[in-house]
């Protein structure tokens, strides 16, 4: 396997679905490329990243404010 | 954080099911409990969409008004929580594009660019590296990194990764076809790792741990 054929299936490695046999292939291509390697877990750190940090915060009172103007409004509607 | 399940059981009910029949049958106070259950979510992906927080708390405002009042219109073939974002998406869309005086906006828009689809940046990073850096601090270097994402990788990403929306679903809820969303997506992992690599890259937080204060921010083109 070499790295652009790793770079294209990054997806399916990340999510974690690609075939038994694919697996190994890659695990061997991981074990001799430092390069791939690092591709791999620091994009896996990104989404863990953005995933586990909100970063357009609702605070409580404006979240609030907006809920109670949904809930008007629909009222209202009907 | 993310509340959606991506696989539910063939013979499983989601338990939105009940709750929209309640709504269809009178019962405000169910609708109120859908509000709650997704408001987050909506006012997230109206942000990543807009960029603006006011239009955000617009969007999040006509979309679950919106969805209430075509709630008839709601098939139950989709799930209630992608149809509601596909709602949301589209009022984003009109927003920007009012803000825009008119042009036409769409999921399309400068995703030709090839800029960071290839990796150049091969510095490990530390362990844990958002651990040298306040909430605060990180929230802005999250956001100044996506902000700089083409639009159509940016939903893309916020979607499936953050909100943790199916391929599939992603796909339907943009008007996007299954490839277009995965070679989106690829590109959108890989161009956020590239810049975040900036800033927790071994040598950058070592920048930061040595000065006490983060290196970078602001630094951004």
């Amino acid at each position: 396997m070499t790295c652009t054929e790793f770079l294209e299936i990054l997806d399916d490695v990340i999510d974690e679905s690609m075939a038994v046999e694919t697996r190994s292939e890659i695990e061997a291509h991981l074990k001799k490329c430092g390069h791939c390697e690092v591709v791999l877990n620091t994009t896996r750190k990104t989404i863990e990243i953005f995933r586990c940090h909100e970063i357009y915060e609702l605070p409580a009172e404006v979240s609030d404010r907006l809920h109670n103007a949904i809930m008007e409004r629909c009222r209202k509607a009907k | 954080m993310s509340t959606i399940q991506s696989i539910e059981g063939q013979n499983e009910q989601h338990p939105d099911v009940a709750l929209v029949e309640r709504v269809r049958g009178g019962d405000v106070s169910a609708y109120d409990t859908l509000v709650r259950k997704y408001e987050r979510q909506i006012f997230r992906i109206a942000q990543h969409i807009t960029q603006n927080r006011e239009d955000a708390e617009d969007v999040m405002q006509d979309a679950f008004l919106k969805a209430y009042e075509k709630l008839d219109q709601f098939q139950g073939n989709s799930k209630f929580y992608t149809w509601l974002v596909r709602i949301a998406v589209n009022e984003s869309l009109m927003r920007l594009r009012k803000r825009r005086t008119g042009r036409l906006v769409s999921m399309d828009e400068d995703v030709r660019t090839e800029e960071g689809s290839v990796p150049r940046d091969f510095a490990d990073w530390a362990p844990n590296p958002e651990q040298n850096y306040s909430q605060a601090e990180l929230a802005e270097i999250l956001r100044k990194t996506i902000q700089g994402l083409p639009q159509g990788f940016r939903v893309v990403f916020a979607l499936r990764d953050v909100d943790g929306l199916s391929t599939e679903e992603t796909a339907e809820t943009l008007g996007l076809s299954v490839p277009a969303v995965k070679s989106r997506l690829l590109r959108a992992r890989l161009q956020l790792r590239e810049r975040l690599t900036r800033y927790f890259g071994r040598k950058a937080t070592q920048a930061v741990q040595a000065s006490g204060s983060p290196q970078g921010i602001g630094a951004e083109k």
